[in-house]
């Protein structure tokens, strides 16, 4: 059986190479000198020191982190009860409605994306809806409202289908149980079904959370260019300034949030998990 | 009080539904359109068609993204296949450090994985086009080929290959006619999520593309300052295609099991 095991040598070569390497090269760029090559390179953190000194870059970094958060949360808020809803179907339509939630991923984000454009833009179907319903006339393109939106469009999907997989594999005799002790809908809910449920949301965050700090062409395509995020600066660091030192640097302190972002969520999951667990041992 | 609440949540689910939906029904609606607008309706018409076929840009862009997730999917689903197994059956540790290395691409933010994958280009001097996409591609798609072929491999009977070459079979026959047909499962959804993550890339592909080879994300990008009603069309077309995929892929296997119901009844009969 251990001759099947030489099977893999060349995938590890593979992904030393491939995917190793260049998360090895982000991080020797972004402590090097401009103008390097593998061969001689000087060590240097001004890069990081550019960074964190700019209160311009400081700036976007916190707005990144502050739309990727408002979007989690939105997305939880409004997945919730969809994905409560979808468990609760019975199997025929659970399975139609999981189509149709998947069946817009399958398309292009961009084109998705692109697809907003038409309906914010100004004298646009949305615009005129707001008008007719008396909430005056509003611009809704290239402002932060139209990004946010973007990113919720584009994410909460993932976060319905966590959240209903975790509520899916909940066991339904749990709650009889709770029912027959004597606990109400509501109780039930936050004391059974909920705390079940948290693993499917933990997931969920970082399918949302993680891709929105990064995002770069929803502020570009609905925030008009005028709404700078993190991932656009990296961008253009790379692809008009071609600075790669400077957005090596920029991509590792961002790799560097999300990691630590990411590590507090698991921790305060295992908590809230660990927590239920001691509870019911000691009962 | 259980029926009401059923009802408020089929307004929660509609109203989802619709929101998931109006944008894509906006842009189909939109590609019809007879003006270059894309808040008027000013009647049907298939010029945008048109264009979109005669423009080269625009075919080269979708015969690039088709060529594209073809090919890293097929080497991903085999290459990822053959790796999972080789690497179940390999030393834990080794084992460890691949799904460490694998998690890179699936944890890591895509535009730092996309930069990392430029630099390497860059620093090896490979000449950033067709071929690097192709082979970032492959890189990204394999890990998750891996992790959906590898969970079937270890419900696996380990002693099932072995059965079979004791029982005279080589070890390439134990591979095929064995171990491979009962993974198969994990195999196609390694390959379906390989190809949907290759043909729908955007990020990786925008950083490590050259010479103007564009898949058809980095043309919508491009393209998207100048009000463009082709993109409405070539969208359509992708949207179409992939509802008529899914809908055969999904519609297939319910006839199926109804004709062998069918025959069931039959022979009973």
């Amino acid at each position: 059986m251990k001759k099947f095991s030489h099977l893999a040598i060349p995938y590890i070569v593979w992904s030393l190479i491939m995917l190793l390497l260049p998360m090895l090269l982000l991080v020797l760029y972004a402590f090097t000198e401009t103008g390097n090559d593998i061969v001689t390179f000087s060590f240097t953190l001004k890069y990081f020191k550019k960074f964190f000194t700019d209160p311009d870059f400081l700036l976007v970094l916190w707005r990144s982190l502050k739309i990727a958060f408002k979007t989690t949360v939105i997305c939880i808020f409004l997945a919730y009860p969809v994905a409560y809803f979808i468990a609760n179907s019975s199997d025929k339509l659970r399975n139609i409605l999981v189509l149709a939630i998947t069946l817009p991923m399958w398309i292009n984000m961009l084109v998705r994306t692109y697809a907003w454009i038409g309906l914010l833009s100004d004298g646009g179907i949305l615009q005129r809806l707001l008008e007719m319903l008396g909430f005056g006339t509003h611009k809704l393109l290239y402002t932060e409202g139209a990004v946010l939106l973007g990113m919720v469009y584009n994410f909460i999907p993932f976060m319905i289908l966590q959240i209903n997989t975790s509520l899916c594999k909940m066991d339904k005799s749990l709650k009889e149980a709770s029912f027959d002790l004597g606990a109400n809908r509501v109780q039930t809910f936050f004391k059974v079904t909920l705390p079940l449920s948290l693993p499917g949301v933990v997931s969920g965050i970082s399918l949302v959370f993680l891709p929105a700090v990064s995002s770069f062409f929803i502020p570009k395509l609905l925030g008009g260019g005028q709404y700078f995020l993190i991932g656009n600066i990296i961008e253009n660091q790379f692809i008009t300034v071609g600075e790669w030192n400077f957005g090596s640097a920029i991509s590792m302190i961002m790799a560097v949030i999300m990691m630590c972002s990411m590590y507090l969520v698991r921790r305060i999951e295992d908590r809230v998990s660990g927590n239920k667990k001691e509870e019911t041992a000691r009962k | 009080m259980k029926k009401k609440k059923r009802w408020v949540g089929m307004i929660v689910m509609a109203l989802t539904i619709l929101f998931f939906y109006l944008p894509i029904i906006f842009m189909i609606a939109f590609s019809f359109n007879e003006s270059k607008s894309l808040t008027h309706f000013d009647g049907f018409s298939l010029k945008w068609y048109k264009k979109m076929f005669n423009d080269s840009a625009m075919m080269e862009s979708l015969y690039t993204t088709i060529l594209v997730a073809v090919i890293a999917t097929v080497v991903s689903t085999v290459v990822g296949t053959i790796s999972a197994i080789g690497l179940s059956k390999s030393k834990k540790v080794v084992r460890e450090a691949v799904t460490q290395l694998n998690d890179f691409p699936i944890m890591n933010p895509e535009i730092v994985t996309a930069i990392g994958l430029m630099l390497f280009f860059i620093t090896l001097g490979i000449e950033r086009g067709l071929m690097t996409m192709i082979l970032a591609h492959i890189a990204f798609c394999i890990p998750y080929v891996i992790l959906s072929v590898m969970p079937k491999i270890r419900s696996l009977d380990p002693n099932i290959a072995e059965a079979a070459m004791d029982l005279g079979a080589t070890p390439w026959q134990a591979l095929t006619k064995v171990i491979v047909p009962q993974i198969k499962v994990g195999i196609l959804s390694g390959a379906l999520i390989a190809f949907t993550m290759s043909f729908d890339d955007f990020i990786i592909s925008y950083f490590v593309t050259g010479r103007g080879v564009k898949n058809l994300s980095i043309m919508v990008y491009t393209m998207s300052k100048r009000v463009n009603p082709s993109i409405n069309a070539i969208s359509t077309l992708v949207v179409v295609s992939i509802t008529i995929g899914l809908i055969v892929v999904n519609v297939i296997p319910i006839i199926k099991e109804k004709k062998l119901r069918k025959k069931a009844l039959e022979g009973q009969i």
